[in-house]
């Protein structure tokens, strides 16, 4: 059990003698806390009401409820990433490189739109009660409430754990996993007693942006009717329009935020995880699935199948009926295109600024870099709309050239998922060891050529996992698209919504539907090759 | 490592790529500054396909050209709010008469010349002129022929115990809580929060929206939903056969309430003269007829008769109550909210 433990110290790889590092990292994380800056202004001028509005029991309710929602959807997330990345990343299994892209895809379907389709295909007089109604089934369990919203928020978050875990896996040495089975443990054993725990960082960072994002999820529990208090937000503000009561409400929410990232900071360790000896790690042998391999498939066939084919068979329903009526589809490519901008933009603006903050805390472990760490999650767990409005009033007030262009509108994006892109960047960084760095420095490179030659090669997974997650975000983000983008930049997340509220179910379906091929495309270039990632 | 290599730097080139096209779009359509005497900003809280055709139509009638952000109707409110003088907007089209009240409060609005209000009937107009209803929708049970061959004439039968389960509603959504404001002001708080416990305590089913319950009563999910007419138009034109009806209840009630979409010009507009054109051409003979063929609302022009197929305004004998009155929208939330039908 103690492979890995004991407390590590990091001798002075890549310490500049000027703090710029520090400076670049507390500067990202500021940005991330811009939002918070905005409630505090907007919460000043709440009148007395809106806090005693918050001090009810249905506070209390909502709370609950949402909590046991992250927790619930957390753990079966876990459940299901774990296994599904061992087995795209370490086993014989068929098509394993095909698995690779597909499994994460679900990222990118809109809950709104997963929760939608469940509620067609499993709902109480769904597609499934019809195809079971001719052996006497005249109503399945009801899909609404805690039920639906679980199952949806899993199926649709539980690649961030997946693509955590796996950029984890793949800087993992073989050799510590070896050395377990030659001292005769099982290959089961092998990886509870080992894999796991040398993976705690991946799990922990992937588990956060679980959480965090079922806390702020909106389209999935209004569809489910399960009351969060994300819902609650939504509700209130949709009717009234009052910023105060929407800033007093969204502090609770940041309360209960700061609870989780508490608990996740008394969990973390400082343990290393890097291998100590000479030479590099080899590249793992894959571990033979012999009859299991079927079994396994036929797993992931079934998470992959309801997560992606029951949306997919619903939206093509629709997008057939459409054609049926001559419907036609205006804007689509341009929608696509901006996407796909918009999205790859993004992803490479919040992974640049994930940089310094992930060195800063692998590297320089400590309070200040703690306290950078956990602020950087602000923005994150905070719903869209929240961000959107923070970024409305100062870049009117700062830059006002600014207010809605690009620039904004990729700077909210930075600012909504920057801790996806550290995620993914740390659980590849805890894996380098420092030496390798420190030999580059004493070889007269400096730290940028020691970072750019020696450290981001080593982490490319790290990058291209940080890279994916912020990208397939980005792709279904729609509150902060709405009120930020330029006037006239319409994407595939804003056509759906607008055409789904318009009851053009057909036009809705295919920017849906082009959405998901969007999404996918990329992953495959990213993930698709059979040799992996391994440097 | 090769192969890594090439992908980074394919994926470094396609951002690379993606940076250099924008920055040229950015340069290339370098907005005229807000003077221009040829250019609105509309705020729309409608759909791009509903009204988008109409606005194409404006910029070629008019040659004006037209900038619209499309996105949620409270959210557009909300952000007119935040935005205050530095808005770029001239105009704020929205979906319900709620927001626009709530605009008309914050002093984010320009009263309308006269001529511009007695386009329409006084109806369908702010009584202080800050705004104005473009079109308007009928509250109407939406049922299915097939399971309710006698549909019901009152909202308020909703609550017999012959339809417990049977019934959707859409508590969240701003056509049903200005429905609920007229019950209030027309039938008072007690008789209102009855019928609301009574529709809970039947087991009345919620939904996220308007078309939700339309789709609901096409899959048979329930037999009945509280809806706006028109939605159901939208779905017999994506699908002939779907197996839904508009039954019109409580002439003079509530529940025979007319909603409206409505047009404001902001406050921080700089651009009056061309906001008012567009403002008068939506009330226009042409826009009244879009509006009664295309998305199939009752027009608000004395000009313009309504489609065959829905009853005529003056038969349907909408409830005498100010469209005004309608935005005392935080009593209506407060007793959402006490009956637990709101979180």
């Amino acid at each position: 059990m103690s492979v890995f433990s004991g407390v590590a110290e990091f001798p002075g790889q890549l310490r500049s003698r000027i703090p710029a590092l520090w400076i670049l990292a507390s500067a990202a994380a500021g940005a991330a806390c811009i939002p918070l800056l905005y409630l505090l202004i907007r919460a000043a001028q709440a009148d007395g009401d809106a806090w005693a509005d918050v001090l009810s029991n249905e506070t209390g309710r909502l709370l609950l409820n949402t909590a046991a929602l992250a927790l619930s959807v957390t753990a079966t997330s876990a459940a299901l990433a774990l296994p599904m990345a061992y087995l795209t990343e370490r086993t014989d299994l068929p098509f394993a490189r095909w698995w690779r892209s597909i499994t994460i895809v679900p990222l990118a379907v809109p809950s709104y739109v997963g929760a939608f389709a469940f509620i067609v295909a499993f709902g109480p007089h769904g597609s499934l009660q019809e195809l079971l109604s001719p052996l006497g089934v005249e109503s399945i369990p009801s899909l609404y409430g805690f039920v639906g919203a679980w199952l949806t928020l899993t199926l649709f978050t539980y690649p961030y754990l997946l693509l955590v875990i796996r950029a984890g896996l793949r800087d993992l040495d073989p050799a510590l996993e070896e050395a377990a089975r030659s001292l005769g443990q099982s290959a089961w054993g092998a990886f509870w007693r080992v894999t796991v725990p040398q993976l705690r960082v991946s799990l922990a960072a992937g588990s956060l942006l679980v959480a965090l994002y079922v806390i702020s999820d909106f389209g999935a529990v209004s569809m489910m009717r399960f009351d969060t208090f994300t819902r609650a937000i939504f509700v209130r503000f949709g009717s009234s329009f009052d910023r105060s009561t929407l800033a007093v409400l969204s502090l609770v929410l940041v309360a209960l935020v700061a609870v989780v990232l508490a608990i996740d900071w008394s969990q973390r360790r400082n343990a290393r995880y890097h291998r100590l000896g000479a030479g590099a790690a080899r590249a793992p042998r894959r571990v033979r699935l012999r009859r299991y391999r079927w079994p396994a498939s036929a797993g992931l066939l079934i998470v992959t199948g309801v997560a992606l084919l029951v949306p997919v068979a619903v939206l093509f329903h629709w997008l057939s009926n459409g054609l049926q009526q001559g419907e036609t589809f205006p804007g689509l490519w341009s929608a696509a295109l901006h996407s796909l901008e918009a999205s790859a933009l993004a992803g490479g603006v919040a992974v640049v600024a994930a940089v310094p903050i992930a060195i800063v805390v692998v590297r320089r472990p400590g309070f200040l870099s703690r306290i950078i760490d956990r602020a950087a999650y602000v923005g994150y767990a905070l719903p869209g709309i929240v961000v959107a409005f923070a970024l409305i009033y100062f870049s009117l007030r700062v830059t006002p050239g600014l207010y809605q262009t690009l620039g904004i509108l990729i700077f909210a994006y930075a600012v909504l998922f920057l801790p996806q892109a550290i995620s993914g960047l740390r659980s590849s960084l805890v894996r380098v060891q420092p030496g390798i760095e420190e030999a580059s420095r004493s070889l007269n490179r400096n730290s940028w050529q020691t970072f750019t030659g020696v450290t981001l090669p080593l982490i490319a997974p790290g990058v291209l996992a940080g890279f994916a997650l912020v990208f397939l975000t980005t792709m279904k983000e729609l509150p902060a698209t709405l009120l930020l983008a330029p006037i006239g930049f319409e994407t595939l997340a804003t056509g759906l919504w607008a055409q789904h509220q318009d009851v053009y179910f057909a036009r809705a379906a295919a920017n849906a539907l082009l959405l998901l091929g969007c999404a996918a495309l990329p992953m495959i270039i990213l993930f698709g090759n059979d040799r992996g990632l391994r440097t | 490592m090769t192969c890594l290599h090439a992908r980074f730097r394919l994926l470094l080139g396609l951002v690379l790529l993606a940076g250099l096209a924008i920055g040229l779009s950015a340069c290339a359509d370098d907005e005229p500054p807000a003077e221009d005497a040829g250019q609105i900003t509309i705020y729309s809280g409608r759909g791009e396909s509903l009204v988008g055709p109409l606005i194409e139509r404006f910029e070629e009638v008019s040659g004006i050209t037209v900038r619209v952000r499309y996105a949620g109707t409270a959210e557009l409110a909300a952000a007119i709010l935040e935005e205050g003088g530095r808005s770029p907007a001239d105009i704020f089209y929205a979906q319900d008469a709620g927001a626009l009240a709530a605009l008309a409060e914050a002093d984010a609005l320009t009263r309308l010349p006269d001529g511009v209000i007695e386009m329409v009937g006084a109806e369908f107009a702010d009584s202080d002129g800050r705004w104005v209803a473009t079109s308007g929708r009928a509250r109407v049970l939406v049922y299915s022929p097939e399971r309710v061959p006698n549909p019901p004439d009152s909202v308020f039968d909703l609550v017999d115990e012959e339809w417990r389960g049977r019934v959707g509603w859409a508590p969240t959504n701003g056509s049903f809580q200005a429905f609920v404001t007229a019950m209030r002001h027309i039938h008072g708080e007690d008789v209102t929060e009855a019928w609301l416990r009574g529709m809970i305590a039947n087991d009345v089913r919620e939904f996220p929206g308007n078309s939700p319950q339309v789709q609901a009563v096409g899959d048979g999910e329930i037999d009945i939903g509280l809806v706006n007419h028109y939605y159901l138009f939208r779905f017999t034109a994506e699908d002939p056969g779907f197996a839904a009806a508009n039954r019109f209840t409580d002439p003079g009630a509530a529940g025979g309430l007319i909603n409206i979409a409505g047009v404001a010009l902001l406050e921080a507009s700089e651009n009056d003269d061309n906001a008012l054109e567009f403002i008068r051409f939506l009330l226009s003979e042409e826009a009244q007829k879009y509006f009664r063929d295309e998305t199939s609302e009752y027009p608000v022009s004395a000009d313009v008769k309504a489609r065959a197929e829905l009853i005529p305004l003056d038969e349907l004998d909408p409830p005498s109550l100010a469209l005004t009155s309608l935005s005392d929208l935080e009593g209506t939330l407060a007793l959402l909210q006490e009956v637990g039908a709101l979180p």
